[in-house]
This record gives structure tokens, C-alpha cells and sequence, in this order.
């Protein structure tokens, strides 16, 4: 069993070696993304993310690794939206194509099943897209993430309420919360994060409902909402959660001081709902807007250009993370000099750059520590950063004014 | 305990949960056709749905109000369906349940990722602009398109049971349903029948999945929630009585609403197959109890 194993290690190795000899001057990154199924949206905002940050790196020069520079190339597998299937094709990358430098799948789903790959053959990966803490809570050591994990999603949603208690003619620990959450990895962290922060205020939990995947009517829900009357509303449920609860608050004119919800930019709340959508806060890992900018792309707004010239709509912040995800590992390569797995691994974990998505430093479980998620309020018809106040464009509206 | 003090809120639930019904039975009827007639039972179902939802989704994309789409999609649909049965269907209508099942699952799958390449995994909807109906104070709303779909069930449901009595070809359809190799003996082009069933199926789908798309939201993945609630309503109904379907369909609307509340929307789901067990269960042992036994 052993010796069949070692056989083939070998044999793929030597493939590998060959692989390598033929292209002296290219790096090659790998990455199993989903390209069709369920995910294939946000794969596809990955993959170019990606791909835009590797043409710019290779434009401006490639990598400079000892004294040799490096053209960077990404090699795709599709892993078709199923865990199993993703991790079968990291381990081909690694195995057979040789490549020992992997960038992370979309979504925590698929990450958390090719991690446990990458931390057994211990090839570094740097992930944009798997923001469930549970990634970071097994003592892994080749993942790094650049985004914030899940459970900062809407716990600064809990902070703007308190600031504003007074507004809404309460004591912080008289703010009455009610949480609507989709029942997947993703948004139970979003629960935990707020859960936790509500507690730091006192705040009462009213309303504790996790939807299941397969529902797209919240109706009950929200009638207990009408009943209940919380003060603010956490909705955490993709796409679909966002497009269910802003249709069905302005259908049963709900009206909640403060909704704040995950995801609110690919459901294009404002372009579907207009109105309905006014004074909603809503998460985001980055936004054009924000004051970030490093010498490749310039500011944020500047990514934010190059990206709508390129692809024809603007960045959703899926790509903007995954550009940087490239950013941190052409760093790494250079610090490293050299592309030897571990060597690039100890580059990686010592990581402390700037960039136009934000700050990158990593703790000891290989999470993004220096970048704060950001909060949008919808105001006239445009998303505007509100929190953290920092980098904030205008003073969040709380409560909301009420529907008419 | 809330209902009890505030009744007015199980008014809301109730009624909210039998619009959420009736669109529930327009592709009950879909399935209760087709069961009955071709004694397939469609997987597809679901997609139908979905598919009728992106007939909704584009027309409204293209600046035609959305409540047109209803018709239109059942148009589409009705040809969707029909080249369905020409293409595949017919191959399955007389073999075992089971290769039914495994094709019209192929279908289904294959519907869901050429949806998902088209127009991507993204929520979509259309907007009906109907606006919503208030009633005590406010403490009941009604979303208008809703009610809608409420009455179309209705009339559609009425409108099937016509055609199945009056018509020719529903007169063909029934005796195919009873017999269908004594329907060919007596002249009827039992495949023709197939076909129209099985597009009718279609047809009802995609009205349903109109509504949807302007009441709720769609994407291509939508469809199973569909397909099971048309199996379960079918199941409860009985075979051919489209009155049952009517009636099941609204009961369980209703139920699974008034569940989501008490028991939180983690059991809204839970409660709709529990409750299928139960019938069920309930079903064999009222028959049990009528059973008798020849000596």
C-alpha cells in the first residue's frame, strides 16, 4: 500500500518536473472554481478576479522571484459547484499537474472541502471566498484568507444600533433584535457573530427563525415580525434571502428601524425593488468607494474601472477579493525568492501589504485580521459606506423612515 | 399563544398561506394529469416551474408587464412540453415506473443547467407593480398579485375539469386514462392524447411559474420544493380529483404557514412532509378498515 503510494507520488513528481522544465519562465497557480452549478455565478467573478490580476501582474513586468522574473499563469479545473469534486481536482493539480500553489474555490463550502487536501500534501493556498470561521478553528496551517470571516458580517449592523440607541428612543439593552437567517455554514456564522455582539449590549433576541434552503417565502416570518415589533432585523440568506425580505417587508409593510441583511449587491436590490430598497444596511467585504489603494491597480475606484472596462459591468467585491488573493501570492513568491512550497507558506503567513481592497496581514489560523468589513446603507437610490466610520462617505439614516 | 390574543394575525397566516396554496395547485394539476393519464410521475416538474418563471423574467426584462406572461408561458410551455414528449416521453410511457422516474430526473437536471448557462445562477424576478391590498388597519396584508394567482388557480382548476367532461380531447383523455389500449381499439390516437397531456402539464406549469416569479423569486434550482409539494398534494388528493387538488393544495398552503410561525420557518418544510406521513398513514388505515376479505 505504501510502496504503491510513494510509486505514484514519484511518478506524478517526475511528470510534474517535465511540466516544469518546458515553461522556464511561468509560475503556475491552480485552481479548481466553480465554473457550472449552482455557484457558477459567483465562480465566474472569482475566475476573473483571478485572471484580472494576473494579466496586470504580467503586464507591469510578472514576478520577480530571486533573480529571475516569472510570467504568472492560472491553471482551472471546474469543480461543478460539489464539494467532493473540488477536492478530487486540487488533489490532481497537486498530484498530476504538479502545481503547488493553489487559489481557493468559491464559497465556504467548497473551501472547507479542499482544505483538508491542501493541508495534507501541505500546498499553500490563498482563498477569497471561504469566509466561515469553521476554516480557521482546525489548527490549519497552508490556508490564508484575504477576506473578512462570516461572523463580521453584520455584527457592525449591532454596533450602528447601539451608537444610535437614543435615535430610536432606547437604551442599548432595550434594543429588541430579530435574526432570519438562511440555514447554511455561511449564515450561521453571521448568527453567531450578531448573537455574540448582542450580548456584549444586552439586547433581547425576539425572533430566532433559520430558514431552509428550499424556501422562498418568508411570509410567516415576518408576520410574527408585524407582531412582535422588533427594533432592528438581521436577514443573513444569499441572494434570495435579500430579494424575499425586501419584497415581502414592502408587500406586508413591515416596517423595522433598522434592516440590515448580507448579499444585498448580487440580489441588485436597488435596481429590483428601488424604493423598497431605500435606508437597508447591507454588508460588503469591499466597495470601489472605500480610501485602499496599492501601486498595481491604483484606489479601489481606479480596480473598479479597469475591472468595468474589462469585463463590462462593475466588480462585485467576489472578484475584488479574489485580485487580491493573486496580489498576496506574488508577494509571497518574491519575498520567498524561490517557488518551494514551504519556503512560499513562510512568506505567506509573514504577509503585510496593502492593497486596493484593503489591508492584508495574517493571524497564526491564517485569517485576514487587517481589513474591517464595511456597511452600505442604501440612500437614494445608491449604496453609500456608512460604516466602519473610518472610511465612512455620510452618517448612516437610523431608524428608518417609515414606508408610505 | 400570540394567535389566540391576537386573532387577527391567524387571519393574515391563513390567508397569506392559501394564496401561497393555490399556486401551489395550479402545478398539482400538472402533475395529477400526467400521473393519471400517462401514470408517469414527473420530476420535472419543478423545472417546468422555473421555466415558466424565465418566460416571466424576460418579458418583463424586455418592458412587457409581467401578467401577460401568464398565458404566453403557458404557451411556451405547452410547446416545451409537447416537443418534451415527441422527443423522450413517448419512449417512457408504457415501462416500468422506475425508468419514468430516472428519465424525467435526467430531464430535470438537464433543464436546471441549461437554465443555469443561460441566465446563471442568480435570484430573479419579475415586477408585477400591483401593489398590496390592506385590510383591518393594515394588520392583514394581501399582495395583489397574490390574489391573483389565487382566482387563476381557481378558474384554471375549474376550466380542467370542463375540458376533461366536455371536450373531445378530454373526453379521449379520460378514456385513455381508464383504458388506453381499448381508447386505440376504439380509434383514439392515444399518442396524440400523450402529447397533449403532457404539454397541458407543461402548459400549467408554466402559468404557475409566471406567478411565482412575480409573487416570489426563481432561479434554476428552484424546482424541487415544487415537485414535492405537487407530489404530496397529488398524493393527498387522490388520483384524478382535481377538486381534491384544489383543496389540498390551499389546506397545505395554510398548514405549512401556520407551522412556520408556531414552529419557526426551520420547520416550515419538516412540518410539510410530516404531515405526509401522517396522511398517508391516516389513508391505509381508513382503507384497512374497509377492507374485506373474500373467503
Amino acid at each position: 500500500m505504501r510502496i504503491t503510494r510513494t510509486l505514484v507520488l514519484a511518478a506524478a513528481g517526475a511528470v510534474a518536473f517535465g511540466g516544469a522544465a518546458l515553461a522556464e519562465d511561468t509560475v503556475t497557480l491552480g485552481s479548481a472554481i466553480s465554473l457550472t452549478g449552482n455557484y457558477s455565478t459567483n465562480g465566474e467573478h472569482t475566475q476573473r478576479g483571478y485572471d484580472l490580476a494576473v494579466e496586470k501582474i504580467n503586464e507591469a513586468g510578472g514576478v520577480k522571484i530571486g533573480d529571475k522574473t516569472y510570467q504568472i499563469e492560472v491553471k482551472y479545473y471546474d469543480d461543478e459547484s460539489t464539494p467532493a469534486r473540488g477536492a478530487e481536482l486540487v488533489e490532481r493539480l497537486v498530484k498530476q499537474d504538479g502545481i503547488e500553489l493553489i487559489l481557493g474555490p468559491y464559497g465556504s463550502g467548497l473551501t472547507k472541502a479542499v482544505a483538508p487536501v491542501t493541508e495534507e500534501l501541505q500546498v499553500p493556498m490563498v482563498e477569497a471566498n471561504g469566509a466561515s470561521r469553521s476554516l480557521f478553528t482546525n489548527g490549519w496551517k497552508y490556508i490564508f484568507a484575504t477576506l473578512s470571516t462570516s461572523e463580521q458580517y453584520l455584527a457592525s449592523a449591532i454596533d450602528l444600533a447601539a451608537e444610535n440607541a437614543e435615535a430610536l428612543g432606547k437604551k442599548p439593552d432595550e434594543i429588541k433584535v430579530a435574526v432570519v437567517v438562511e440555514n447554511d455554514p455561511f449564515s450561521a456564522d453571521v448568527r453567531a457573530g450578531v448573537v455574540e455582539d448582542m450580548e456584549k449590549y444586552g439586547m433581547k433576541l425576539v425572533i430566532d427563525d433559520q430558514f431552509p434552503r428550499e424556501l422562498n417565502d418568508m411570509s410567516a416570518t415576518l408576520t410574527k415580525i408585524k407582531a412582535l415589533k422588533p427594533d432592528v432585523l438581521i436577514v443573513s440568506g444569499h441572494s434570495k434571502g435579500a430579494t424575499t425580505a425586501i419584497r415581502q417587508l414592502s408587500e406586508q409593510k413591515v416596517s423595522v428601524p433598522v434592516v440590515a441583511m448580507t448579499h444585498c449587491d448580487s440580489a441588485d436590490i436597488i435596481g429590483n425593488f428601488g424604493a423598497a430598497s431605500e435606508y437597508t444596511l447591507c454588508a460588503t467585504q469591499w466597495a470601489p468607494s472605500l480610501a485602499y489603494k496599492d501601486d498595481l491597480f491604483g484606489s479601489a475606484a481606479d480596480y473598479a474601472k479597469t475591472f468595468e472596462a474589462k469585463y463590462g459591468y462593475a466588480p462585485p467585491y467576489q472578484a475584488a477579493e479574489s485580485s487580491a488573493a493573486v496580489q498576496v501570492f506574488a508577494d509571497a513568491l518574491e519575498r520567498a525568492g524561490t517557488t518551494d512550497k514551504t519556503a512560499v507558506r513562510d512568506a505567506l503567513a509573514a504577509t503585510d501589504m496593502e492593497t486596493f481592497y484593503g489591508k492584508i496581514k495574517f493571524d497564526e489560523t491564517g485569517k485576514n485580521i487587517a481589513k474591517p468589513m464595511a456597511l452600505y446603507q442604501v440612500l437614494d437610490g445608491e449604496f453609500k459606506i456608512v460604516a466602519p466610520s473610518a472610511v465612512a462617505e455620510t452618517k448612516a439614516v437610523i431608524p428608518r423612515p417609515a414606508m408610505n | 399563544m400570540i394567535l389566540i390574543q391576537a386573532p387577527v394575525i391567524t387571519v393574515d397566516l391563513v390567508l397569506n398561506g392559501l394564496l401561497l396554496g393555490a399556486i401551489f395547485a395550479l402545478a398539482a394539476y400538472g402533475m395529477a394529469l400526467v400521473w393519471g393519464v400517462m401514470s408517469i410521475i414527473n420530476i420535472a416538474q419543478g423545472e417546468f416551474v422555473m421555466l415558466g418563471g424565465y418566460v416571466a423574467v424576460m418579458m418583463y426584462w424586455g418592458g412587457i408587464h409581467p401578467l401577460l406572461a401568464v398565458p404566453v408561458a403557458a404557451l411556451v410551455m405547452f410547446i416545451v412540453g409537447w416537443a418534451l414528449y415527441r422527443a423522450v416521453i413517448f419512449r417512457i410511457v408504457d415501462r416500468d415506473l422506475f425508468v419514468s422516474l430516472l428519465a424525467t430526473f435526467g430531464l430535470s437536471i438537464l433543464l436546471q443547467q441549461l437554465m443555469n448557462t443561460a441566465f446563471s445562477g442568480n435570484v430573479q424576478i419579475a415586477e408585477a407593480g400591483l401593489g398590496t391590498m390592506f385590510l383591518f388597519d393594515g394588520l392583514v396584508t394581501l399582495s395583489q398579485i397574490k390574489v391573483v394567482a389565487f382566482v387563476l388557480a381557481i378558474v384554471v382548476g375549474g376550466c380542467m375539469v370542463v375540458f376533461l367532461k366536455r371536450s373531445r380531447m378530454g373526453q379521449a383523455i379520460r378514456a385513455t386514462a381508464q383504458n388506453a389500449r381499448a381508447a386505440r381499439v376504439m380509434g383514439i390516437d392515444t399518442d396524440r392524447v400523450y402529447a397533449v397531456t403532457y404539454g397541458l402539464n407543461a402548459a400549467l406549469c408554466g402559468s404557475c411559474g409566471a406567478l411565482v416569479a412575480m409573487a416570489y423569486s426563481i432561479h434554476p434550482y428552484i424546482g424541487l420544493p415544487y415537485t414535492i409539494r405537487s407530489f404530496m398534494i397529488v398524493v393527498v388528493a387522490g388520483l384524478g380529483n382535481f377538486a381534491g387538488v384544489i383543496v389540498a393544495g390551499l389546506g397545505l398552503g395554510a398548514a405549512e404557514n401556520l407551522a412556520g410561525f408556531i414552529l419557526g420557518a426551520q420547520y416550515q418544510l419538516a412540518f410539510v412532509f410530516g404531515l405526509l406521513v401522517v396522511v398517508l398513514v391516516w389513508r391505509n388505515w381508513r382503507l384497512a378498515a374497509k377492507r374485506q376479505y373474500l373467503k
